[in-house]
């Protein structure tokens, strides 16, 4: 038995046959298990490693390089809070505070409840709508205090349905149909471009 | 000063512009329709007429590095920087939210004229928004005829593929791009050899270009590449997106014409950012994002042109003007700027990994009031040994230039705000020399 669903497997083939070397599916098949499980378990990279021809290893040594992937479980939200410079100049450091003290959490840490995680993060790019902050990977501009726990309480009580759980970024995926598809370009196949031909 | 026509977001204002409909609807796919009447060779010769730079921060002209791929050496890829992170920076996040067929209309018309023959777009992790609106995008573009398998009919076939980041910095240079898309942590390759045009996605010639770069693509095939450079001064041409934000009244994104407008146009003009807010003054502003030196009132009637602006000792890297008010702390924003890099150095270069952290924990004692006078000249050495002579452009010592900009915000705020951290270090309640920091754990 393998770590993802049947329906994931299906999706991490197709994921997969995009690429011209199958490891370059590493990533994004790290996104597909953090999606199903909400973070990346140990069987997932022991999957992943064989599905992309590496060493667990090889996988953990990715993996722990990038921020999002989350080795242990952060909780059904994961709040950003923005502080790079603009944010910065526009408040984001009363803003921590605040979340930390409505959280009753510091940044970094996770409420008991497993509902929030609170991390403090470098910019988001979404510098004139400062302070800003990401739930799940959904933004929420100019932050006050007050929109803040809004947004806390509307996540508690489940109503903000524009919010998924941890793990799911993009809801609709890129489908390459086979009649259209022009197929990967291999590395070792060299051969001119048919339209550079004339 | 009035704003020109826009051409990159031009479509802005319409509510289904991200949609197949909604972009057919408003001109869209003509450029890559004229294109495809061209000989690839035309295409790439309209591109260097436009004298497009590039929008990713170096401003390198597209068209003269289209040329660098050997010739003869197949396959060659196109892979476009959609990670957008340096702080201040935000303009590719709206083109792909807001107009992703632009993009693939762009990714195409490059594929046509370089013989690329697959194209991996790749999106920064923490942009779910961006994501899904290319997947649909593309969807349809495929469904459509427009990607994949004889593109409208044509000869050309190109698989465009969305590949999506995971949370790091650094990946936006563009060789740990690369990396990243192979699978590995994203570390910069040392250059040269690696310069991704020759050597790139697995080993073979690759063109990296930044998403607004390549958004211009398709109104410059459809208009031609000197209506482009009719725009906009001698080298900085056609029009270009800054984001101004701060302490100005009219945080915004706009488009406005490259190489001629001013700072002062942009930062204080009624129909961009406004002046500063609450009628305060300025106290200095950041050109070109978190890596640039800090320009000041004097600067502000300078143009907004990559030539001025390098001369005047700064940049205007990925177009992100940052504005603080007369009452910004100036230590505590060198201080945020200073932690970004040495949270998000990826540790391959000692000058880079241990200068930042080194610089970050300086600053960070003597804003708890423990520094010391002689810090301000470590600061300094530090610096130096991160980038020697302290000169702009910076000297470099590391794979990639990450580390001195690094430099940038100490060499900025020192030169110009030197009695702000003396006043912190005269509160300090540690007595002179009583030794340097101890080595900081490396930042994570
Ligand atoms: C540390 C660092 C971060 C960078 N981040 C980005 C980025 O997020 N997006 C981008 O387009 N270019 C970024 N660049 C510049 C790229 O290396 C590269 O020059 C650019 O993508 C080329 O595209 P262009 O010629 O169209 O501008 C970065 C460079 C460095 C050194
Ligand atoms: S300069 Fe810094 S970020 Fe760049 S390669 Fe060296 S250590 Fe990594």
């Amino acid at each position: 038995m393998g770590y993802f669903t049947s329906d994931n497997a299906k999706l991490a083939e197709e994921i997969m046959a995009r690429y011209p070397k199958v490891r370059s599916a590493l990533i994004p098949l790290l996104h597909l298990a953090q999606e199903q499980g909400g973070y990346v378990t140990s069987e997932a990279m022991q999957e992943i490693a064989e599905l992309v021809g590496a060493t667990p290893a090889e996988v953990l040594g990715t993996l722990s390089f990038y921020e999002m992937f989350k080795p242990t479980d952060p909780g059904r939200y994961q709040i950003n809070i923005c502080h790079g410079i603009s944010c910065f100049l526009c408040g984001s450091t009363e803003l921590l505070h605040h979340a930390e003290e409505r959280l009753g959490i510091p940044a970094g840490g996770s409420t008991a409840d497993g509902l929030f995680s609170l991390e403090a993060v470098e910019c988001i790019a979404a510098c004139t709508e400062a302070p800003a902050l990401q739930v799940n990977y959904r933004y929420f501009n100019r932050v006050a205090p007050e929109l803040f726990d809004e947004v806390v309480e509307s996540l508690a009580s489940g109503e903000l349905a524009e919010v998924p759980p941890h793990g799911v970024l993009a809801r609709v995926r890129q489908h390459i149909p086979v009649e259209r598809a022009a197929g990967p370009s291999s590395p070792e196949v060299s051969e001119t471009p048919v339209w550079l031909e004339s | 000063m009035s704003l020109p026509e826009p051409i990159i977001t031009r479509r802005f204002g319409i509510e289904n512009s991200h949609t197949l409909e909604g972009y057919l609807s408003s001109g869209g796919y003509r450029g890559l329709r004229r294109a495809l009447e061209m000989s690839p060779q035309e295409v790439h010769e309209e591109v260097r007429t436009a004298s497009l730079l590039g929008r990713g921060g170096a401003g390198f002209p597209a068209g003269v590095k289209w040329g660098f791929c050997p010739p003869g050496v197949w396959p060659r890829y196109l892979v476009v920087n959609g990670d957008e992170s340096e702080p201040g920076t935000y303009k590719d996040r709206l083109l792909m939210e807001r107009d992703p067929h632009q993009l693939i209309e762009g990714c195409l018309i490059a594929c046509y004229a370089l013989g690329l023959s697959q194209c991996f777009l790749y999106v920064r992790g923490e942009m779910a928004l961006a994501q899904e609106r290319i997947a649909v995008a593309l969807n349809e573009a495929y469904q459509a005829g427009y990607v994949g398998k004889n593109v409208l009919g044509s000869k050309l076939s190109v698989d465009i593929v969305l590949h999506w980041g995971a949370g790091a910095y650094i990946v936006g240079e563009e060789t740990a791009l690369l990396e990243s898309l192979e699978g590995k942590r994203g570390m910069p390759r040392l250059k040269p050899p690696a310069f991704p045009a020759s050597f790139g996605l697995y080993g073979k010639p690759t063109i990296v270009n930044n998403v607004e770069t390549l958004s211009n693509l398709a109104w410059i095939i459809e208009n031609s590449g000197a209506g482009f450079a009719a725009l906009g001064s001698e080298q900085s041409t056609g029009t270009r997106m800054f984001a101004v934000s701060g302490h100005v009244k009219n945080p915004g994104v706009f488009e406005v014409e490259f190489g001629v407008t001013t700072f002062r146009d942009i930062i204080f003009g009624p129909q961009c950012a406004g002046g500063i807010a609450g009628g305060r003054k300025l106290k200095t502003f950041i050109p070109g994002g978190a890596s640039a030196p800090w320009f000041f009132e004097e600067h502000l009637d300078l143009p907004l042109d990559k030539a001025t602006v390098d001369q005047a000792g700064s940049m205007l890297g990925s177009g992100a003007i940052v504005v603080m008010d007369e009452t910004t702390d100036a230590v505590a924003a060198c201080h945020n700027l200073v932690r970004f890099f040495a949270r998000e150095s990826c540790g391959k270069c000692t000058p880079c990994r241990e200068g930042t952290s080194w610089l970050e924990s300086v600053l960070s004692r003597i804003m708890r009031f423990q520094g010391r006078l002689e810090d301000l000249d470590l600061l300094m050495d530090i610096c130096d040994n991160i980038s020697p002579g302290i000169a702009w452009p910076p000297k470099m010592t590391t794979i990639c230039p990450l580390g001195p900009s690094a430099v940038s915000p100490v060499a900025s705020a020192l030169a110009r705000f030197r009695d702000e951290f003396e006043a912190y270090i005269a509160k300090s309640t540690v007595a002179a020399s009583v030794g340097r920091p101890r080595i900081p754990v490396a930042a994570g």
